[in-house]
């Protein structure tokens, strides 16, 4: 008896459990097909629209029509921003990833040093319809210099220093070309017993934080890597790039010290999209966000985000999403006529609109605005007014230990403390060491 | 865990084991022996994929420079020594010191929120010792918190705290007039009374449930004799409540201490990635060592560090308790 | 018996400052799911001054809550069953048997408690994808892998306390099973089990409760097609917004059903903490 009800309580148990098998039965698998007519490929897309069930509705056509023409069906999972990077991390430890993959472009050259994608080497950069097709700038954030790029752009994005019309022309401001002229345009605009301000800062969210470090300390001609890939966070342009941009909230007092909570750019959009700041500094994909809150077309003009009088004119990081192809893909063929088919001029102009991209090709329009422009001010800044962010392993470490030094700064000026050129320099000193630490 | 029962003398009350071996079902000696493997064997299984061979492998990530040039393929991995713990506990370094600064935001944020969530569990259970009219609807209202879903409260208090937009602002300022200047609570110093409170609002409900639970146990007869004897409500509670909830409370401290030690829900969901210092418990700190900085060897290293604290912690309380209530 | 005034006081004062500690969170949760969503954005106030339903069916199509609803119930319920029919088995041979290793077994299940789940994470993937290229079965991105990391996640403490609480059933009880002619897994099914059945809603409802609330492990293991709601709910915040009305609406609509079978279960939890915690 005892034996019996033993064996029957395995046997429930065997059973249970293979009940439970048939849960979740169409997960990401890509072990079928070879390339040919009937493959099927696995796609993770980062979140660009409004929601990830929006980004499917958007994608969905676009992959459909890839299958007519090449027989491959797509399985797409959209994945947001807070999970991209672990299930990306977890997909590259195993092996058990997709076939391709799209990243934020800044994490490129960190990627391609886990020797886990698939470098566009001649033969599969031909095969995607060769690099030429590019606009130069946005291919070099593809991975290291002087080697095979292991992705390629899809969507370009370009900062610019969104600003309201009406508040302008109400204070007789012109829309500012220099730094100075900036500042001082915001000083007018705010007015904090009524609580309106001149800019809003993403000033709680490192990724936004620390692309400012990095573009104004371009601005002051300072690198935050030498040659050999070694950090050098604590030159003088690094220092005071970094201070001239907190300034802002400290010394300008033009933005509001809540800002320091902002932990993602969205939240300054949208105090700008309801009219509680003149400007605000974002990517262009700000938009779709500006229109769903309420704002018109037309009621924003866009400028390049200035340079102070005399430094570099650098507006913007090369930003963007790009393309990967995992290197243990069994569809490799059919992976490349898909990256083919992603960056090919019909493609980014249907999704350029939803998405607010600006084209990664050379000689294309962007689409994601009617306002003729913005489209050029935005089509300026990428092409000619942007500067890569460090090409090199360590520029995720270079995100993380600087834009988390800045949070810590921001919040400092916040709540009532001082920061002077030292702090920052002891900050970016602590985030220098982070960075030798672990390379 | 079923160390409490045997070896663990937080345990107390101990079972006459010597009796029950004697009586014990093993009258076929033949299964009997096996009977116990047999029992065990699905929860040794899954123990073993689960805890013990991740924890394992864990161990040995800490010997090896595990960072994102080899974690596509670990077996290349250089060996690293001990230079993942030297690194991890060099506190000039910026590595160490954040470790050891982690460390210390920790040690508060557990002591103060198992204090706090014991101490309002406790308040709570002794309130609703005697029968009153509503008792069981108070009772039910204070285990909400408990039977939320961890993320749906956590979110519920980030959106509170929000500076500009939140109630507790809005309560503290606007209605009550206390402060004049809005404060923080998300970053800053704040960040840790936030931590804590929502920390403590999750989990006092747990302290009151077992508390409440135990009291039952306590015959009324015992504090009708007192109460003859002419001692008060304050003297009841320390002469009777307190040595009869011992055991209880042994269990219950340990429980709340390894939870809330190493908790990362609520400082995950709070802060989201903009943790500030002030609210950089150790699990987090290790998650962005290992995650954001693909340094997975560094991350294991503290991991192990984090083990061992434990492990003498719980030892040395487990020890102490024991030849405590053994005394007794 | 203690009716005197000045416990009467304490109690008032204990009650008030209490309930409004945990009232004050659940009620700006339901006032802020009836507010739309410039309300929420704007400066707080204690009564939504524009009462809409909006959220509570915008939430559906922002994020597909109903699927992920299903998910976390599916992913908690069979996980919770397996975890306390294991944990029973084991807990009877730890509280009825003396058997070599039983003193190792307990002591590596407490230590697991110790060790920080966030390591176990890239460990446990690497395991899951090495169980899957030898032998075939999906654990990544599946149901089966997230209801086995869950079960054990709640088996020690669930060992702990319920073996804990067989010991405080007589043997006796068993003794007299075993005279009828059972054998030792009748004298569990027949005698214990039924004695200990507050205990064990009590360990169902831990396994339950640790199952549902999971963020860390639910992120990395899951795709699209079996996400739970706890990754789900963080999805309200997209790229253009964070709809806090329907964050709180999602999370008040999630959380009804599973406090109402809490404070169902509670009478029996009451009765199982006490004798798991005193053993």
């Amino acid at each position: 008896m005892r034996l019996r009800s033993l064996v029957a309580a395995v046997a429930v148990s065997a059973l249970g459990v293979s009940l439970a098998a048939c849960g979740g039965s169409d997960s990401g698998d890509s072990s079928n097909g070879g390339g040919g007519g009937d493959a099927t490929l696995t796609y993770w897309a980062s979140n660009q629209g409004t929601s990830l069930d929006n980004d499917k509705q958007v994608l969905t056509p676009v992959l459909e029509k890839f299958t007519q023409e090449t027989g491959v069906k797509v399985n797409l999972e959209v994945i947001g921003w807070n999970d991209l990077q672990t299930r990306i991390q977890t997909a590259i430890t195993s092996g058990q990833a997709p076939d391709v993959v799209n990243i934020g472009n800044t994490w490129a050259a960190s990627l391609q040093a886990t020797d886990a994608f698939l470098p566009f080497d001649g033969d599969a950069m031909n095969a995607i319809g060769g690099k030429d097709k590019f606009v130069p700038t946005a291919l070099a954030t593809g991975g290291k210099e002087g080697t095979d790029p292991t992705s390629v752009p899809l969507y370009g994005l370009a900062y610019g220093l969104y600003y309201n019309k009406a508040m302008f022309a109400a204070a007789g401001l012109q829309p500012p070309k220099t730094w100075e002229e900036m500042v001082t345009a915001a000083q007018k605009l705010t007015n904090p017993a009524k609580k309106q301000w001149g800019m809003a800062l993403a000033a709680g969210s490192y990724t936004e934080n620390v692309h400012f470090a990095f573009i104004n300390a371009a601005q002051n001609k300072a690198d935050w890597f030498d040659a050999d890939g070694k950090p050098t966070f604590t030159g003088d342009g690094n220092v005071q790039g970094v201070l001239r941009y907190l300034d802002l909230m400290q010394k300008d007092k033009v933005a509001n010290p809540s800002n320091a909570q902002y932990d993602n750019g969205t939240k300054s959009v949208n105090d700008f999209a309801t009219k509680k700041v003149a400007m605000v500094i974002n990517q262009n994909n700000a938009d779709s966000s500006i229109v769903a809150n309420g704002m018109k077309a037309g009621e924003y003009g866009v400028v390049p985000f200035p340079a102070p009088s005399g430094g570099e004119q650098v507006a913007s990081h090369v930003a963007g999403i790009n393309l990967s192809i995992f290197k243990n893909t069994k569809n490799k063929d059919a992976a490349l006529k898909f990256v083919k088919y992603m960056t090919d001029a019909t493609t980014q102009t249907t999704l350029g609109k939803p998405f607010s991209s600006l084209p990664v090709l050379k000689d294309a329009k962007p689409v994601f605005t009617t306002d003729a422009a913005e489209a050029a001010t935005f089509a300026d800044v990428y092409n000619t007014k942007s500067k890569p962010l460090p090409l090199v392993p360590a520029e995720d470490q270079f995100e993380s230990t600087v834009g988390k030094a800045m949070n810590g700064l921001f919040a400092k000026i916040a709540t009532g403390g001082t920061v002077t050129a030292d702090d920052v320099k002891t900050a970016l000193k602590t985030a220098e060491d982070q960075v030798a630490a672990s390379s | 865990m079923s160390v409490a029962t045997e070896k663990a003398p937080a345990a107390a009350v101990p079972e006459p084991r010597a009796t029950k071996k004697k009586r014990g079902p093993d009258h076929r000696p033949g299964l009997s022996r096996k009977l116990p493997y047999l029992l065990l064997a699905p929860a040794v299984l899954l123990e073993l994929l689960i805890h013990i061979i991740p924890m394992l492998v864990g161990i040995w990530m800490s010997f090896v420079k595990l960072t994102k040039f080899f974690i596509a393929n670990w077996s290349a991995a250089p060996w690293a020594g001990f230079d993942n713990y030297r690194v991890a506990l060099d506190f000039d370094n910026a590595v160490g010191e954040g470790l050891l600064k982690s460390f210390g935001v920790t040690v508060a944020f557990s002591l103060i929120t198992l204090a706090l969530a014991w101490c309002l569990g406790m308040a709570a259970a002794v309130a609703l010792q005697p029968p009153f009219k509503g008792r069981s609807l108070v009772r039910t209202l204070f285990l909400v918190p408990y039977a939320l879903p961890a993320y749906a409260g956590i979110l519920t208090w980030n959106f509170m705290l929000q500076r500009d937009t939140g109630a507790v602002n809005h309560l503290l300022v606007d209605n009550l007039g206390l402060v004049s200047d809005r404060p923080f609570w998300l970053i800053g110093g704040n960040a840790l009374v936030s931590l804590i409170t929502v920390a403590v609002w999750k989990l006092w409900p747990f302290a009151f449930l077992t508390l409440m639970a135990g009291l039952q146990s306590i015959p009324r007869d015992v504090y009708e004799a007192a109460s003859v004897d002419g001692a008060g409500s304050i003297r009841q509670w320390r002469n009777i409540t307190l040595p009869s909830l011992r055991p209880v409370n042994l269990v219950l401290v340990l429980v709340l201490f390894l939870w809330t030690f190493s908790d990362f829900n609520t400082p995950y969901v709070l802060f989201g990635t903009a943790q500030p210092p002030a609210g950089d418990l150790i699990t987090f700190h290790i998650y962005n060592a290992s995650f954001l900085t693909w340094n997975f060897g560094s991350g294991a290293a503290m991991s192990v560090l984090l083990l061992i604290f434990l492990m003498i912690v719980t030892g040395a309380y487990l020890l102490i308790t024991g030849r405590r209530s053994r005394r007794a | 018996m203690r009716d005197t005034k000045g416990f009467k006081i304490y109690r008032a004062v204990v009650l008030t400052v209490l309930g409004l500690f945990v009232l004050v969170p659940l009620y700006v949760m339901a006032t802020s799911s009836l507010k739309p969503l410039s309300d929420v954005q704007g400066a707080f106030t204690w009564w939504p001054s524009n009462l809409t339903l909006d959220p509570f069916v915008d939430m559906w199509r922002t994020v597909p809550l109903a699927r992920y609803f299903v998910n976390s119930t599916i992913v908690s319920v069979v996980a919770t069953v397996f975890s306390v029919a294991i944990a029973i088995l084991a807990a009877f041979a730890v509280s009825r048997f003396r058997f070599r290793g039983r003193t190792v077994f307990s002591t590596t299940v407490l230590s697991t408690q110790m060790f920080p789940g966030v390591l176990f994470l890239l460990p446990l993937f690497l395991i899951f994808v090495n169980i899957n290229n030898s032998i075939g079965v999906q654990l990544v991105g599946t149901r089966l892998g997230l209801i086995i990391t869950y079960l054990t996640f709640s088996l020690p403490f669930s060992i702990w306390m319920l073996a804990g609480y067989f010991d405080s059933i007589p043997r006796e009880l068993d003794e007299a099973a075993l005279v009828d002619g059972c054998g030792p897994m009748g004298a569990l099914w027949r005698v214990v089990l039924p004695a200990a059945r507050p205990g064990v809603i009590a360990v169902a409802i831990y396994s339950f409760m640790t199952a549902w609330g999971e963020v860390l492990f639910a992120s990395v293991m899951t795709t699209e097609a079996n996400r739970t709601l706890s990754v789900g709910l963080r999805q309200y915040s997209t790229q253009t917004n964070v709809y806090w009305n329907q964050i709180m609406a999602a999370a008040l609509v999630v959380s009804v059903p599973v406090v109402i079978g809490f404070l169902l279960a509670q009478r029996h939890f009451v009765a199982g903490v006490t004798a798991g915690a005193v053993k």
